[in-house]
């Protein structure tokens, strides 16, 4: 196989702000989306994500500029989700320059806005983004949560992984809640778990805290890799994990 | 002076993102579904994302398929990409059903089948196995480029000794599934992968098309 594994990095985004915080909480401001966006392309990374993890619509206004900003900057594909319910605001976030959409509460309200997405826009188009942690009352010891682990969406997080790609999502971004801040790795057996049930891309998310953490990932079946606030805070860079990824073996661009 | 491009807005594709990248390599673009501009421009860029029987529905609706046609009689050049260069074989077939596409190639679109538990899509930066005599990747010959779809043409047909300039195909190849990543067939071009969201290697390629109307 000659397809590279895909370095991504994600910006949180509030108000036009680049945020993170550990755990979802605690957020610290960490910069400018757009000047992040064009520095992270000139070092080499494969995609850009950006989840905007506003509620209010005004903030949700700015995010379409800066998104609309980033594009004008940025030739390598970008993921844009937050705030996603139905086809319409697909519409919106690919006319404001996204190539890639990101639904997860969206998804869980309404099953089938997944199908509705795909048929009109492709699979290709649709990230399903989950945020699973460990719960002894599912099947599988996984659970979806929502409004960004804050909640238990009452769901087993492999059945609605697998449901998701049924349903037409082109891609899985699988972020673990119980990794996610800890800087420990990524979550291997979660990664493994979605891996065995769905035959469309996954990106692993949560846990990267050193470069060496990444192979891991991939070997566990990630096609793609995600961190957020170790690349903000210039804990590594992006080079530095394509250079980890390339000594475990593994084709990077 | 530069090169005048129109980008036909037919409702499918990534269009701003195209729009941004022609601009980059110097290009004079225009975003639209008018007829005569489309017809008359230096160059005409086919983009499409989606479902092969969505892309042709739209295209249909601006007389996209006419315009191709009308352009490549006059030997106008024609830049397909992604679904916009699928479009442009005999047919694609789609969760079983076939649709007609504006059969400038014969051959069929159908779904990938990599052999060894490869995920579909095939999404990412995958390399290209470019032939000699190649214009429009002279110099990124070795780059990879991103790729997003999940339909693609694994037999070219056209053999035919008639075309005056031979047809030159570039190939990848995803686990054991190996299918046309690019054609340069005359004043007709087309890319499976994405050059508008390719980096520097993409932007070198949308220079090459460019710089040859």
């Amino acid at each position: 196989m000659t397809l590279a594994v895909r370095v991504i990095p994600c910006l949180d985004v509030d108000g036009g702000r680049v945020v993170k915080g550990v755990n979802f909480t605690d957020l610290r401001d960490a910069g400018d989306p757009v000047e992040m966006a064009k520095v992270y392309d000139a070092e080499g990374a494969d995609e850009l994500t950006f989840l905007d993890i506003t509620a209010s619509s005004g903030s949700r206004e700015t995010t379409y500029d800066v998104v609309g900003q980033t594009a004008e900057q940025v030739f390598i594909p970008l993921t844009v989700g937050g705030g996603v319910r139905e086809a319409a605001d697909v519409d919106r976030l690919l006319r404001a320059g996204a190539d890639k959409v990101g639904i997860n509460t969206g998804a869980i309200a309404r099953p089938e806005v997944i199908r509705e997405i795909a048929h009109r826009f492709g699979n290709q188009v649709l990230v399903l983004s989950l945020d699973v942690r460990r719960a002894a009352d599912q099947p599988s010891g996984f659970e979806v949560t929502t409004h960004g682990g804050r909640k238990s969406a009452g769901l087993d997080a492999i059945e609605w992984a697998k449901r998701g790609a049924e349903l037409g999502a082109g891609e899985i971004l699988l972020n673990s809640m119980d990794a996610d801040g800890t800087k420990q790795g990524f979550d291997l057996e979660l990664i493994r778990a979605v891996r065995d049930v769905v035959d469309i891309p996954l990106i692993a998310s949560g846990g990267a805290g050193a470069p060496e953490h990444f192979p891991p990932a991939v070997e566990a079946g990630a096609d793609a890799v995600l961190a957020a606030s170790v690349f903000h805070f210039g804990d590594f860079r992006i080079a530095d994990v394509k250079k980890a990824l390339r000594d475990a073996g593994i084709v990077v661009r | 002076m530069s090169k005048k491009v129109v980008l036909l807005d037919y409702g499918s594709g990534n269009i701003r993102s195209g729009e941004r990248a022609l601009q980059r390599v110097g290009a004079d673009v225009t975003v639209t579904s008018d007829f005569d501009e489309a017809l008359n421009a230096d160059g005409l860029l086919v983009p499409g994302v989606g479902a092969f029987e969505a892309c042709m529905t739209g295209l249909k609706s601006v007389r996209g398929d006419v315009v191709v046609d009308r352009r490549l009689t006059g030997a106008r050049p024609v830049l397909g990409i992604c679904v916009g260069m699928q479009i442009l074989f005999a047919r694609g077939i789609e969760h079983g059903v076939e649709t007609e596409g504006c059969e400038q190639w014969p051959g069929t679109v159908e779904r990938l089948r990599p052999q060894h538990d490869e995920p579909v899509p095939h999404m990412g930066w995958n390399t290209v196995d470019v032939p000699s005599g190649t214009g429009l990747f002279d110099g990124i010959e070795k780059e990879r480029f991103y790729f997003v779809h999940s339909y693609g043409v694994r037999e070219w047909q056209l053999t035919d000794a008639r075309e005056s300039v031979a047809p030159l195909v570039t190939w990848t190849t995803y686990g054991d599934d190996r299918f046309v990543a690019a054609v340069e067939n005359g004043p007709l071009t087309a890319t499976q992968f994405h050059p508008e969201k390719s980096g520097d290697a993409g932007a070198a390629l949308l220079a090459n098309w460019v710089r040859s109307l």
